[in-house]
């Protein structure tokens, strides 16, 4: 089983705390990888937070590709940063031999071009980026956005953070918000694009559980976007769904939950919303999930969200203080990086709820 | 002597012979009295026997007289093996058996005519569903679920569903609201009582399937909805609040629509759907057929016909394309009901199934509210035999094609798939509809069964199968009062009732070990087979 957690701050953090979150909760994972996403960024990527940020891994070969294909489609490259490794012998890491964080400036023929289409093209390189380097294993293009960044590697997480030095807060690498996960996939292949946190386009979910409606998710969701793409894991089908309900439909946040968790028949014909209820689950018939699950989500605005599944199968807490708000799968991730946070307000979100932490870090609870 | 006439009919020519135990027998006579096809009959035998009355050996012979039960060489009164007789029979002198020397199918259409006779196919008993299980079961990565205290939503839609795009949902202060109509769904218990009309059953036996629905909604919250097949509805009935529970059909015959729409202005609730009925997986192209034995006084009120055979036509006159019957048909329907009622099409399985549902699921004014695919294992009241035994099509594989091409085209759900024939032909409703929901159906519809329960034994081992004839012998499908007082109709609906619980906790049962707790429509990965070939035609895992 998975341990998923998340951190949110007013304050930009080092990504340590995010190992530190999730150490202790190790009991319940396997150690076989180390999965993040960071959001805001400061640090070296403090100044450059409107140019895409590419995170790839590769080899030579796939990064020639990679460069070549960026410069054709007139992409300009304005930073690169990355991260020094400390190879040991002994650590238990599957390095690639290149790790790249690179931001690039729009092509010049999409200076003025709308919101919409910027983003469409971003989504269209690493979809292609994606494809070129998938046929010879040369290499991974995790994320491509403004402000984002994602580092996914197999190992052990602690060999990792060794790998790449991320024990020490050097100020380069820091971020007000980081989801993250310790645990490769271990039910299908040992791939890294199967490591959660998954992105598309400014939304970033990881999950803990088993989507038992997978088979029927992920035949729905194929034909939803073009970017719907992979599945290596059943749980990118609740990405792709809050990808779907948000910013394809435009739907609040809280209808969500109905989507992929409605409420039993007999209660939402007591509703007076029933309409709009009835409407969602016949329609997103193929997006319910069923099995044990907890989702921890971030939008592109920096909000975080948590929800269980209908039974509450799985665990989760949020708890925090004035300045940082965390989710994490088990209270003990809590106690190691907020000691001293009010333990009494801590919150274990119950099977009905969606828990969102607003970028100004107010907490709402929204009862399905 | 004389010469045998070979080419006479024997008792030996028919499908049943009776067994015979004179010295068991009474001649009391409920057997031939009991007897609805008029197969036997007290009759006298001359005997030669040997007896010794002394108190030693004193052998003499007598020829004597005695009254025997006999069966009758002849066609038309051949035994259907319906075991009346040995139902009814005090001393278990008496019973019919198969007869592997029949030569019924050579002898039986001396009259020129094709036979005819009710029940399902008996050519093609192989089922599909048998070969399937149910086998990803949630073990480690998962927990199952407790089918006894977690909640179960056993429901599935009836009516035209939109894509999550095409909702017509405004915002307001983050609130969705429904800024436009949308067409009606009907969220039902997963298996729909299925079409069998008022003249191919019996009133009672109608009736008492009706009474099981109501109770099965009343008492239980179970939301089963009942077809009531081509041939109208009791006026009363219409009049009802329980009219609700009705999905009234409209077949080509058109027989019931008339006094249907004199009713329409008088009805309290709306029905909870239409049927529209162009073809039956019993008998494909075939049509309808109630012959003029069973067009009763009461059938030909509630038809408004006169006594007479009552074919429905092969295909819906007026109609050649499936533009027309969406837009004269479909429209119209939806019209009759002021666009409140879910209108669908039951169709009989054939080759050209997924044309048909991809017309469907394409039609822009997105007015078909289910499509229910009907194969070569359904039942019929009458059919020509070489339609139910050499036409049609099995329904498993057609509504996985089906299925699988509303996925294609990311239209899984639209119009609810809903599956018939054979399901519960071994008695296991649950597991037969579970395994055809995994592989794409909404839900599923059930008929013989129900007949069944009601006391049919008729099987598609060629046992009885005498629907057509007006003698069943039952009561469930004759419109001959005295037959008909044979069914205890509320022990009948009992049996219903009764099943339908067993059966939603075996659906419960299926449920909780997959870790599922809304149905698993299209849930294709919770299959395997042990037969390579179904596994590749139906793309579910293969296992050994």
């Amino acid at each position: 089983m998975c341990r998923i957690g998340a951190i949110k701050s007013k304050e930009a953090f080092h990504p340590s705390q995010a190992l530190y979150l999730m150490l202790p909760q190790q009991e319940g994972h396997d150690n076989s990888g180390f999965a993040m996403v960071m959001q805001d960024l400061y640090g070296v990527f403090g100044e450059y937070k409107d140019k895409p940020l590419m995170s790839l891994v590769c080899t030579t070969k796939g990064l020639k590709k990679v460069d070549d294909y960026m410069e054709t489609h007139n992409f300009v490259a304005v930073q690169e940063w990355a991260p020094k490794v400390n190879p040991q012998p002994g650590l238990d890491i599957q390095a690639m031999p290149h790790y790249v964080f690179r931001n690039y400036d729009y092509p010049c023929s999409y200076q003025n071009a709308s919101q919409e289409d910027k983003e469409a093209l971003l989504l269209d390189t690493r979809l292609n980026l994606r494809s070129m380097l998938e046929k010879d294993g040369e290499g991974y293009v995790f994320s491509f956005w403004p402000d984002v960044l994602t580092l996914k590697e197999i190992g052990d997480p602690r060999d990792i953070a060794t790998y790449f030095g991320l024990w020490e807060d050097s100020g380069e690498m820091m971020a007000k918000n980081v989801v993250v996960q310790c645990r490769q996939n271990t039910n299908y292949e040992i791939v890294r694009y199967a490591a959660h946190p998954f992105f598309i386009q400014g939304y970033t979910l990881c999950a803990n559980g088993e989507n038992t409606f997978y088979t029927k998710n992920k035949e729905y969701q194929k034909t939803l976007s073009r970017g719907y793409i992979g599945f290596e894991s059943d749980s990118q089908c609740f990405l792709y769904t809050l990808h779907y309900a948000l910013r394809e439909l435009k739907w609040p946040i809280k209808y969500y939950k109905h989507v992929i968790t409605p409420l039993p028949f007999e209660e939402v014909e007591k509703r007076p919303d029933k309409a709009v209820l009835t409407a969602i689950r016949q329609s997103f018939g193929h997006l319910e999930i069923n099995g044990p699950n907890t989702i921890i989500g971030m939008l592109p605005d920096g909000s975080m969200i948590t929800c269980c599944d209908s039974k509450k199968l799985r665990p989760v807490v949020v708890g925090g203080d004035e300045t940082t708000i965390a989710i994490s799968s088990e209270v003990c991730g809590l106690n190691t990086i907020l000691p001293n946070r009010n333990r009494e307000q801590d919150m274990y979100p119950n099977e009905r709820e969606i828990v969102v932490i607003t970028p100004e870090l107010e907490v709402q609870r929204w009862k399905q | 002597m004389e010469t045998v006439k070979t080419q006479d009919v024997t008792v030996n020519d028919l499908p049943w012979k009776i067994a015979y135990i004179p010295e068991r027998c009474t001649m009391c006579g409920s057997c031939v009295a009991t007897c609805t096809f008029n197969a036997i009959e007290a009759t006298m035998e001359r005997r030669s026997i040997t007896v010794s009355t002394a108190s030693f050996p004193e052998p003499t012979q007598r020829h004597i007289a005695t009254p025997i039960i006999k069966q009758k060489g002849s066609i038309i009164n051949a035994c259907v093996g319906c075991g009346m007789c040995e139902k009814i029979c005090p001393n278990q002198a008496i019973r019919p058996t198969r007869n592997q020397d029949s030569r019924f199918n050579l002898l039986a259409r001396s009259s020129g005519s094709p036979i005819k006779r009710g029940g399902r196919t008996n050519l093609n008993k192989d089922r599909t569903l048998d070969k399937i299980v149910i086998g990803r079961i949630s073990q480690m990565t998962d927990p199952s679920l407790d089918s006894e205290r977690h909640t179960f939503d056993v429901r599935a839609p009836f009516g035209r569903v939109l894509l999550p795009r095409e909702l017509p949902f405004a915002i307001e202060n983050g609130e969705l609201q429904m800024a436009d109509k949308v067409p009606p769904v009907h969220w039902i218990y997963p298996i729909i009582f299925s079409d069998m009309s008022i003249g191919a059953l019996s009133t009672r036996a109608w009736e008492a399937i009706a009474i099981a629905t109501a109770y099965l909604n009343e008492k239980y919250n179970m939301p089963v909805r009942m077809c009531s097949g081509e041939g109208g509805m009791p006026v009363k009935l219409m009049e009802s609040d329980f009219l609700k529970y009705m999905i009234m059909q409209v077949a080509s015959g058109h027989f019931g629509w008339n006094r249907i729409i004199k009713a329409i202005p008088k009805m309290k609730v709306d029905p909870a759907g239409i049927l529209i009925k162009i073809g039956q997986g019993a008998k494909p192209g075939d049509g309808g057929l109630l012959p003029a034995a069973k067009v009763a006084e009461h059938i030909q009120a509630i038809r408004g016909v006169p006594k007479a055979d009552l074919l429905s036509p092969p295909n819906h006159q007026g109609l050649y394309s499936i533009e027309e019957s969406v837009q004269k048909m479909h429209m119209s329907f939806n019209a009759a009901f002021n666009f409140r009622v879910p209108v669908a099409i039951k169709c009989a399985a054939s080759a050209t199934s997924v044309s048909v549902y991809n017309n469907l699921l394409r039609d822009p004014y997105k007015i078909c509210g289910g499509f229910f695919l009907d194969g070569i294992q359904g039942g019929t009241g009458a059919a020509n035999e070489v339609s139910l035994d050499h036409t049609g099509h099995p329904v498993v594989s057609k509504v996985r094609e089906c299925y699988l091409a509303a996925v294609k085209q990311g239209r899984q759900g639209q119009i609810p798939l809903w599956a018939g024939s054979g399901v519960g032909l071994t008695g296991n409703v649950a597991a037969d509809a579970m395994k055809i929901i995994c592989l794409g159906a909404n839900g599923v519809f059930i008929g013989k069964i129900l007949i069944q329960l009601c006391g049919c034994i008729g099987n598609e081992a060629g046992r009885c199968n005498a629907c057509n004839t007006g003698f069943c012998p039952t009561g469930i499908c004759t419109q001959d009062p005295r037959l008909v007082k044979r069914l205890d109709v509320d022990r009948a609906a009992q049996n219903i009732v009764n099943y339908m619980l067993a059966v939603d906790s075996e659906m419960r049962k299926i449920m909780a070990p997959i870790g599922n707790s809304a149905l698993p429509v299209g849930r294709s990965d919770a299959l395997v087979t042990m037969d390579k070939d179904m596994a590749d035609k139906l793309s579910i895992q293969y296992s050994c």
